[in-house]
């Protein structure tokens, strides 16, 4: 069985009878890249963070099975330490803790695995070395990190400092919602090459996008694309070439007649 | 260095036990002229200070409760007990002190914390001051550092001299009730150019249900010294309330710094209605940093008289209002003297139906032209039920000056909570850590072992509100 199975996923705002998600279904596996690109307000975020768990909506039919485990089951914490990971578009800023203090907590947290599992904590040297790797791989400066997360980061370090927090948290399935918006082509190529690195027999990949940009550094496997809380067609790299010249107005009527 | 949680009770107020009571001296409950009489007689006191006792409770007398602040009608002063001497003496080696009591300062690491970082310990239990220490090296050098009624009988012109000159009687309801009833206290002087690096501390403890503890602290920092001296606080839980009504006067002469850091922890049955005040005179600075965790009321403004020109004053406050609590705190800066600097930062953080007011006051005179001041004042609420107001009195009679207010209410988010969680850390370390990060400008400021356990306080009182 794949890794990630999103099964006919229906999904509102809490509390309304807003549907965002009308019966998604989609499959990877780690060692893959996927992409979802659709139009705005065709529902891609919301795919992103129902599958992270944000209290924002309710799943109110199908069901996601991660390695064989349902994560709708899962609060978001537990759902991180399973393996998964959303690189978020608008990142939180938390003044007053700084990113080597939150990312260390963080390893920690998952060294330590499941409500019951043994407090593991990484030694700072050793987190050190780790982090300084992955700043460099980036091209992220050091002093950086003693900044406080995300307080005052333009856009786009923002972005680097959501692949920097993958990298050191090595999921098995990222989400990466939008994450070339806001990056100039110079930032775009240190994260795609950062993305590359990453991604192999152990890490999988979903890039949610609305251009066709970044997918000229990562290459996908599959695209995907969603129009109105539905994936209506999938296909290999040329579709994003496809979109990109006709544009999802096509589509769209191509899925209406 | 991460905190120590492992032994931790979820949420429960640590120092809520209490010892037997087997005091030496126990005056009956509520207060008159001979009560004052009795205090003072078996302090062996000069006349002075009896005057001065009787003369003060006049004053307390006459004044109206104040209510401009937090709801003090819960207060009744006819049922507190306004003198209690645990020990026969004052204790300069934790051997002679009483087994129950050295016990209580055990389990409160003071003991410990002296042998690791500190230069002095007071431990005052009740009434009196039952341990005192000071490092003989720093004896040596001419440093005092001993109880305020020891150095009344012992320094009695320069105790004279400064005694109630900062804070007169008059001031306050409660000013006028500690000058009336005061016992106990730190007495402090560093001569000139003297610089002690390492801090002072005085720990106050309440034991005895409605218990009123009085102490009054004088501390005096001569030409170009330097001292930081640290307070901590902690009483037992009752049903009923006890009451602490502590005096804190400060004098920094030219070219002195002193910083005085309280991190009170009172239980959640203890009225706290504290004044203090500091002069700056020229290019001295004085620095409050004041950490309001526990208590059921308080009241506290730290203040500082900037007297001298270039004199800087710095108050960091931060307080945690929790359930049935309300932290009416802030801070007080005059400006007398031209080019003064003031910054006042305060933090609070209310939750479980908890209230916290930002209280200050910012005055320039007409004569301190080129001052500077900053005021910052942010409140975190953590969940519907709970308050924050802010009351900034800002008056400003000079010209040429650089004044700065800025406020913030900030909700602790569903939103951000859930960014926190994404990355692996529970509900609680999430919400735990937004606070923490909150009151980060406080906690840098205080030494490693301090910051240390105020952020375990926290993540104590944080745990015992989610999930």
């Amino acid at each position: 069985m794949p890794d990630l199975v999103i099964r006919n996923l229906h999904a509102n705002i809490t509390g309304t009878d807003t549907e965002l998600l009308k019966g998604i279904d989609l499959q990877m596996s780690k060692g893959e890249i996927h992409a979802i690109m659709g139009p705005n307000g065709s529902g891609k975020s919301t795919l992103s963070h129902v599958l992270m768990g944000h209290p924002g909506y309710e799943v109110t039919e199908g069901e996601v099975l991660f390695e064989g485990q349902n994560l709708l089951d899962l609060a978001a914490d537990q759902r991180s330490r399973a393996g998964l990971f959303l690189s978020f578009q608008y990142p939180f800023a938390v003044p007053g803790v700084t990113v080597a203090n939150f990312i260390r907590m963080a390893v920690n947290a998952h060294r330590k695995g499941g409500p019951d599992g043994v407090d593991n904590p990484v030694r700072i040297p050793e987190f050190r070395k780790q982090i300084q790797e992955a700043m460099e791989l980036l091209e992220i400066d050091k002093s950086m990190a003693s900044r406080s997360l995300n307080d005052g980061f333009s856009g786009g370090e923002k972005k680097r400092f959501e692949i920097l927090q993958m990298a050191m948290l090595q999921p098995k399935i990222a989400i990466l919602d939008e994450t070339d918006s806001g990056l100039d082509i110079d930032a775009l190529r240190i994260v795609s090459d950062g993305i590359n690195r990453l991604v192999g027999p152990n890490m999988g990949t979903l890039i949610i996008t609305h251009y066709q940009r970044i997918l000229d550094y990562v290459k996908p496997d599959q695209i995907h694309v969603l129009m109105d809380g539905r994936i209506v067609r999938s296909g290999g790299a040329e579709l994003a070439h496809e979109l990109e010249t006709s544009g999802y107005a096509d589509i769209a009527k191509e899925v209406v007649s | 260095m991460a905190p120590e949680t492992a032994d931790v009770d979820l949420g429960e107020y640590k120092w809520g036990f209490h010892d037997e009571e087997n005091p030496v001296i126990k005056i009956e409950r509520g207060l008159n002229e001979d009560v004052i009489r009795q205090i003072s007689a078996h302090k062996g006191e000069p006349k002075w200070m009896l005057d001065f006792r009787l003369d003060a409770y006049e004053i307390f007398l006459s004044k109206p409760m104040p209510n401009w602040g937090a709801d003090l009608s819960g207060i009744d002063f006819d049922n507190i007990f306004y003198y209690l001497k645990p020990a026969e003496s004052n204790a300069r080696s934790w051997d002679d002190v009483p087994e129950t009591i050295k016990n209580t300062f055990e389990r409160l690491g003071i003991p410990e914390a002296e042998r690791k970082f500190l230069a002095g310990v007071g431990a005052q239990y009740e009434s009196e001051v039952i341990y005192h220490s000071l490092k003989k090296e720093l004896e040596d050098q001419g440093i005092l550092f001993l109880d305020t009624g020891q150095a009344l009988l012992e320094h009695e012109d320069l105790f004279r001299e400064h005694f109630a000159s900062i804070i007169p009687s008059a001031d306050n309801k409660f000013s006028a009730l500690n000058s009336a009833v005061w016992s106990g206290g730190s007495f402090i002087y560093v001569p000139p150019g003297v610089r002690i690096e390492q801090p002072l501390q005085a720990y106050f403890r309440i034991n005895a249900e409605n218990m009123g503890q009085f102490e009054r602290t004088l501390i005096i920092v001569d030409e170009g010294a330097y001292v930081h001296y640290v307070e901590g606080c902690t009483a037992p839980t009752y049903s009923s309330d006890s009451l602490h009504s502590a005096v804190v006067e400060i004098l920094v002469k030219k070219g002195g710094r002193c910083r005085y850091t309280t991190i009170q922890n009172w239980s959640n049955n203890v009225y706290n209605l504290v004044t203090k005040r500091a002069v700056a005179e020229e290019d001295a600075t004085m620095e409050w940093v004041d950490g309001n965790l526990g208590s059921k009321v308080t009241m506290k403004y730290p203040a500082v008289i900037l007297k001298g020109e270039r004199a800087h004053g710095e108050i960091l406050s931060i307080a945690f209002a929790g359930e049935g609590q309300h932290q009416d705190a802030g801070g007080k800066v005059t400006h007398v003297a031209p080019n003064t600097t003031s910054v006042i930062t305060s933090k609070s953080i209310s939750k479980d139906g908890g209230r916290s007011s930002y209280r200050g006051l910012l005055r320039v005179n007409k004569d301190a032209e080129g001052s500077k001041s900053k005021v910052v004042c942010d409140a975190l609420i953590i969940d519907p039920e709970s308050r924050t107001d802010t009351y900034p009195y800002i008056n400003i009679m000079a010209d040429q000056v650089d004044i700065g207010h800025e406020a913030t209410v900030s909700k602790l988010g569903e939103e951000q909570i859930y960014y926190l969680m994404s990355r692996g850390l529970s509900e609680a370390e999430a919400s735990a850590l937004i606070v923490a990060g909150f009151v980060e400008p406080i906690t840098k400021e205080l030494p490693l072992e301090y910051a240390v356990e105020l952020n375990r306080l926290i993540q104590l009182q944080m745990e015992g509100s989610v999930g």
